[in-house]
């Protein structure tokens, strides 16, 4: 039953065309980057992803420049920078999400575990299945109750035991950290939920498909703080267990749940390092002005 | 709602509160060197020094992580100013006791001392007050940190009262001024001491009400 969902390749089973030759699981070190941008891992870090020279088009606008970095498996990583930095189209590609733009093309590689996402023969709906992506506004689908919307997923694809579905709805909405709210009501509106548990929602959501990766863009700028407050618990909760890359224009928030913090600045990436460097004693003086509040 | 980051500020406690331990341990051991005339002691004193300082290096590091990623508002960025120059403060005093310990090597070496004027005594009161300036922190007692500048005023007399009788010893006795000088430096160290003990106790009190009573006749001590 599991094998629909998790762990799934990403070629379709019959009609696509052979998956490529994976990459190996630890790739060679990138070409020599600028001081101030570490993409060399620790050593034996599980990598999530390997991006590679990735620059983003739409048109004729390049949104991302030349982007390379190394995204650790099983922890936080943060993406920041101003407003139209590229950072959201950058997280977007992660789980081909910027394809849905008309016009939108790339050139670069993105290694997820060491298989090329845009490989031939890839499918895109699989890669987002196991890249799940939170957005910044709470989208529960209207039409569907608390319950339906968490195993909308699963359904989707064919998924029918009870048994299953209902063991799976729980254990998303505790992952979530929603289940004590929701328990008794299950069968009420999604919509009808707070704003912070509309998101909880969305996240229990995508949890539900058993994801190795979530995106989350700017999932807590709609929220009060103590909604914010609780995403981000959730967050801390989830990285045992789930790789998690945010993008957040909150430095603050930034800081508090990220292991590693990359800086974006009209499309390039300027500085990748460990959150407490970025925020006590960034290399690059670009980052120095924008996570002091000097920029503009 | 306890956040995950808040253990932080427990450790930060604890290692503020060892550090307390440390200094009035390295306090008592100088104090007990030097009447007991035992040397020996004055190395645990130099070893505590060495952990006080590491100590003092590890507080400030976590208060300036904590201020930088965590954003503390309110009483926790009172307890990051407060644990700063708290840390200072004990760290001074360790270095006060280590130079008594030293002085009292030094002593050793003119013999027994005849008599140590009032130097017991402000042991005991410098003890005392670093004691309860570290217990009003640990136990959050603003009236407990209140009395303790109160309570200076008796040290500074006395290292005034020694000054006065060293200083005489020595018009009398040239022939100690090198022990009787040592001496009036081991009482300047002790009113030094109480004089942290006394910072310490302000800003347990700033980081409990909020408000700032160094130099107010709240906590008015002697003044020269």
């Amino acid at each position: 039953m599991n094998s629909v969902i998790t762990n799934q390749p990403f070629v379709m089973s019959d009609t696509a065309k052979p998956a490529a030759e994976p990459a190996p699981v630890h790739p060679t070190a990138p070409t020599p980057a600028p001081a101030s941008t570490s993409a060399t891992p620790a050593p034996k870090q599980e990598i999530a992803f390997d991006i590679q020279d990735l620059s983003i088009f739409y048109g004729s606008h390049q949104a991302v420049k030349n982007v390379s970095m190394l995204i650790p498996a099983g922890s936080v990583t943060a993406i920041i920078g101003p407003s139209g930095c590229g950072k959201s189209t950058a997280l977007r590609a992660l789980n081909r999400m910027h394809e849905l733009t008309p016009g939108a093309r790339h050139t670069g590689k993105i290694l997820m575990k060491g298989q090329d996402l845009y490989g031939p023969g890839i499918d895109a709906t699989v890669v987002r299945r196991r890249v799940g992506m939170i957005f910044q506004k709470s989208n529960p689908f209207p039409t569907l109750s608390i319950a339906e919307n968490v195993l909308v997923g699963l359904r989707l694809n064919g998924v029918k035991d009870k048994a299953f579905l209902s063991k799976r709805l729980e254990e998303s909405l505790r992952m979530a950290a929603l289940w004590d709210e929701v328990k008794d009501h299950l069968n009420r509106p999604g919509t009808g939920l707070s704003g912070g548990q509309q998101q909880r929602l969305c996240i229990a959501r995508a949890l539900a498909v058993r994801p190795e990766i979530l995106l989350m863009d700017e999932p807590c700028s709609a929220l009060d703080p103590i909604a914010t407050a609780k995403v981000e618990e959730l967050i801390h909760s989830l990285k045992s267990q789930y790789t998690v890359v945010i993008v957040t224009h909150n430095m603050q928030q930034a800081a508090r749940v990220s292991e590693k913090t990359a800086f974006f600045y009209m499309g390039k990436l300027i500085e990748y390092a460990p959150t407490e460097q970025i925020f006590m004693n960034p290399k690059d003086p670009q980052t120095e002005a924008y996570v002091s509040g000097r920029f503009g | 709602m306890k956040r995950y980051f808040h253990h932080e500020l427990e450790d930060l406690r604890k290692h503020l509160i060892l550090m307390g331990e440390r200094t009035i341990d390295s306090v008592r051991l100088s104090m007990q060197s030097l009447l007991a005339d035992d040397v020996s002691m004055a190395g645990q004193v130099i070893a505590l020094d060495d952990e006080i300082d590491r100590l003092e290096v590890l507080i400030d590091a976590e208060c300036v992580r904590y201020i930088t990623l965590r954003q503390p508002v309110a009483h926790d960025v009172r307890l990051m100013t407060v644990a700063m120059k708290t840390n200072h403060e004990l760290e001074r005093a360790g270095d006060e006791a280590t130079s008594i310990a030293k002085r009292a090597r030094r002593l050793a070496e003119f013999g027994k001392v005849d008599e140590f004027f009032n130097i017991p005594r402000m042991g005991d009161l410098a003890l005392e007050q670093l004691r309860d300036a570290m217990d009003s922190f640990i136990a959050e007692d603003v009236e407990k940190a209140l009395l303790v500048p109160k309570r200076d005023k008796e040290v500074d007399d006395l290292n005034r009262d020694n000054y006065v009788k060293l200083t005489d010893k020595i018009s009398g006795h040239p022939e100690t001024s090198h022990a009787t000088i040592e001496l009036i430096f081991i009482s300047k160290s002790l009113e030094r001491i109480a004089d942290h003990a006394t910072n310490i106790a302000e800003e347990v009190v700033y980081l409990l009400k909020g408000e700032d009573v160094r130099h107010t006749n709240e906590v008015r001590r002697s003044v020269m």
